[in-house]
């Protein structure tokens, strides 16, 4: 009882912390509108970073999903990109070339990489070869056939790599403060200026900003899914059928 | 398919094992055991002896994030071990705040503090009454923490202060041996220090207050990489610690501290009196013997072990205890 | 530099103080990336080496019961499938380094904290999964099985289970890679892992390069040893594959 009642309090302090600015312990102010420098920072390292890495990924993944080609390459990137872990990139970038935005960007954009990739091979490779095959019928070169049918047909898989990696970049972005960045993850990684409550408060802020961007995302990638396959989704529940889109769950990171 | 990717996996937990295993059976000093405690330290002449009877107490052992704290927190958890404590450790806590808070709340149950930090960060000790004799500084330490049930244990000789630091190309450059000789060109200098350093007394904030410093830019870095920043040419200035191996490596010069805004910071184990008194005669003793020795040079050397050659703090430790003869070889 | 006098300086033993004027190793002075200091100096990974692997394992396996028993529950109370995907989702999202100070004031530092956030990331990924691969047995299978008398509890042991096992065993591997990469924060939370060293020295390649790598290897090894595992229990797909 007296446990749950000082968590409350510390969780009192910390939504004090995230929306009143508040001097401390030294003399500098923290927390409230302080927190949006970090904010600030947090988003723009994790936009730039999935900006770029999308900018290498898209176009190749989209290219190899078209050919068919080159399944081995996206596989291997993707277990590699499981099998590594985030803060050792961060922390490999680091002490090859020191701190600082733009050498921080460089791990997050490598660790972005992966489920975008992935999500663009298969999104294309996945688009069912009937379609193709139809497209193909009615006259359409390669490259009509990738703008025209296979794209918008996998566009919500390939905006699911998007959304991924963004949520996965927000979430490494915390450990910038170790590597010299200083992002929300400030108060978690260097909590002496701003104390547990400091400290809890940006916890909290880092997991709404979290959830709000997968949300968010989510929504968009909703809305740029065909009506089409938004229905044939609906149906396998429903009549049992299994269309071209299951494998999305295992292979894909969405 | 199956058997392509199955061999690959297989070779590698097997690699590792036999790694793992070669490294692992590797019986110079360099193991990661602790020392030996069942082996009689009486017999080889080893300062700290034994008990059995202090088997029933246990001792965390806690200490804050930089290297320096890391060895002293390893050197101490050893002593305590030799003397036949049950010992654990909480290392790398993160402040002095976080470290205090883990003590007071039962987590730890002592770690090495500096009189300095203890008088600035604990007792609020204003700029005008810090003492600058280390004698003085110890006794307001433990007169201040003893109101708070905190005994604070007879310190080190060594004293390991924040300084100001400075290439010394940079240091004749701008012809400066004081600090207060900043004052004209602070405006022109860029500073690098800890996170916390800019909220500090015996950081950035005294610089600012005692000496009326105004820095072009304080840029928050790693306290590991303050050194670094002077080397790569970041930083102008840099906030260093007095027993920093890379002082003498990279031709650093420390600024002097003319209005003696730094108090003594020599170390003192801290650990609630409560907890002092369960763990019997022994502690004070072992503390005493393990602080002798760890004059400057000494600590500087252990630091250095540590920053620069790569050892691991138990292993700096280790080699402490043995050369100066508190644990057996 | 100040040495207060009055503590008398012990007998320090020549051969104390090294010569770090000659004889330094040039790749590690400049913290760069030194195989042969690797080799050598592994030792100092396998403590970390275990703590982590006890996280992954515990967690993982903590997190496969879990899931295991919701999606047992969902499987026959359709409409439990998407609250339990809604709120497995969201313990995903949260990033687990946020997961460990937000459970701080409640589990404190340590070992605990750290497995309850890895474990609640692993949710999604094998409820989701475990449940894909439920659906995915076909009907006709269903109904073979319900033609040869076989009553419900029968049905999901000895026949959609086994046929599921594939989608499951994918679920476990996704799950155990990941959570090996996780695990590396979970020093922050005081429990360890080879997160910790990495951190320790941060600016030395070789040392962040080892530890890395030592990830690796146990994300590989639990990768292999899982397909492995699947390879044993669905003797009749390796027969199909081949």
């Amino acid at each position: 009882m007296h446990a749950t009642f000082a968590f409350l309090g510390e969780l009192g302090d910390a939504i004090h912390f995230i929306f009143v600015k508040q001097t401390s312990r030294g003399g500098a102010e923290v927390g409230g509108t302080q927190l949006l420098p970090l904010l600030r920072e947090h988003v723009l390292i994790t936009v730039v970073a999935v900006a770029a890495a999308s900018a290498i990924a898209l176009p190749l993944g989209t290219w190899l999903g078209h050919t068919g080609r080159g399944s081995f390459l996206v596989i291997s990137v993707t277990n590699a990109g499981r099998a590594v872990p985030s803060i050792g990139v961060v922390f490999l970038f680091f002490a090859a070339l020191g701190a600082g935005f733009f050498n921080i960007t460089l791990a997050l954009v490598l660790l972005a990489i992966p489920p975008i990739l992935l999500n663009a091979y298969t999104g294309v490779r996945g688009v069912d070869p009937d379609t193709v095959d139809a497209a193909r019928g009615m006259g359409l070169t390669g490259t009509q056939i990738l703008s025209r049918v296979e794209l918008p047909l996998a566009l919500p898989l390939i905006f699911g790599g998007v959304k991924t990696s963004t949520v996965n970049v927000l979430a490494t972005a915390t450990l910038g403060p170790a590597a010299g960045v200083v992002t929300l993850g400030d108060p978690i990684i260097n909590p002496s200026s701003y104390g547990d409550a400091g400290r809890l408060g940006a916890a909290i802020v880092v997991a709404v900003l979290a959830v709000a961007a997968e949300v968010g995302l989510s929504a968009v990638q909703r809305a740029l899914t065909p009506e089409g396959i938004k229905l044939a989704e609906a149906a396998p529940r429903q009549r049992g059928l299994r269309l071209a889109v299951p494998k999305r769950r295992i292979a894909s990171a969405s | 398919m199956s058997i392509r990717r199955i061999i690959p996996a297989l070779a590698a937990v097997l690699a590792l094992a036999l790694v793992l295993a070669a490294c692992g059976s590797d019986d110079n000093s360099s193991s990661s055991s602790a020392p030996s405690t069942s082996s009689s330290s009486a017999a080889t002449g080893a300062a700290i002896k034994k008990d059995s009877a202090n088997g029933k107490v246990t001792l965390t052992v806690g200490s804050k994030n930089f290297t320096e704290q890391k060895v002293l927190g390893e050197i101490y958890a050893q002593a305590f071990q030799a003397a036949g404590y049950n010992v654990k450790k909480a290392l790398n806590l993160g402040d002095e705040q976080t470290a205090l808070k883990a003590l007071k709340g039962g987590q730890i149950s002592g770690y090495p503090e500096y009189t300095g930090t203890a008088l600035l960060s604990f007792l609020n000790v204003p700029a005008a009454k810090l003492p600058t004799d280390p004698g003085e500084a110890y006794d307001q330490v433990k007169a201040g923490m003893a109101k708070q049930g905190i005994e604070a244990f007879p310190p080190t000789p060594f004293t390991s202060s924040n300084e100001v630091g400075l290439l010394k190309k940079k240091a004749d450059q701008l012809g400066v041996t004081k600090i207060s000789d900043l004052k004209s060109k602070a405006s022109s200098l860029t500073l690098y220090g800890s996170p916390e350093c800019r909220t500090r007394r015996d950081c950035l904030l005294g610089l600012e207050q005692v000496y009326g410093l105004k820095f072009k830019k304080f840029v928050p870095v790693d306290i590991a990489q303050r050194h670094e920043v002077l080397t790569s040419g970041q930083a102008d200035v840099s906030i260093v610690f007095t027993t920093d191996p890379q002082i003498k490596r990279n031709d650093e010069v420390l600024l002097q501290d003319d209005k003696n805004m730094f108090p003594p910071y020599n170390s003192t184990f801290l650990m609630k009196t409560s907890t002092a008194q369960k763990a019997g005669p022994d502690l004070p003793k072992v503390i005493a013997a393990v602080n002798k020795n760890l004059t400057a040079d000494v600590m500087q050397e252990l630091n250095a072990r540590v920053d620069l050659d790569k050892d691991t703090p138990q292993q700096a430790a280790q080699a402490y205890l043995k050369q100066f003869k508190l644990i057996s070889s | 530099m100040t040495l207060d006098s009055t503590l008398v300086l012990a007998q320090s033993e020549g051969g104390f103080f090294r010569n770090r004027a000659s004889g330094v190793d040039k790749c590690v002075e400049t913290n760069g990336f030194c195989p042969s200091w690797i080799v050598h100096h592994l030792d100092r990974y396998t403590t970390p080496f275990e703590q982590h692997l006890v996280l992954v394992v515990v967690s993982v396996g903590l997190g496969f019961l879990v899931a295991f028993a919701l999606a047992l529950l969902a499987h026959r109370r359709r409409w439990l499938v998407a609250p339990v995907t809604q709120i497995t989702g969201i313990l995903y999202t949260i990033p687990s380094l946020a997961a460990f100070f937000i459970l701080l004031p409640i589990t404190g530092r340590g070992r605990t904290t750290a497995i309850i956030a890895l474990t609640a990331y692993t949710l999604l990924i094998l409820f989701r999964n475990i449940v894909d691969g439920l659906d995915g047995v076909p009907a006709e299978a269903r109904d073979a099985g319900r033609g040869m008398g076989l009553t419900e509890r029968q049905l999901l042991w000895r026949v959609e289970l086994p046929l599921a096992l594939p989608a499951i065993m994918a679920g476990l591997r996704i799950a155990a890679t990941t959570t090996v990469g996780l695990a590396a924060l979970a020093f922050y939370a005081g429990a360890g892992g080879l997160g910790e060293p990495m951190e320790a020295d941060k600016a030395f390649d070789s040392n962040v390069v080892a530890a890395g790598g030592l990830c690796v290897v146990m994300a590989v090894a639990l990768d292999g040893l899982l397909l492995l595992t699947q390879r044993l229990l669905t003797p009749w797909t390796r027969a199909r594959a081949a």
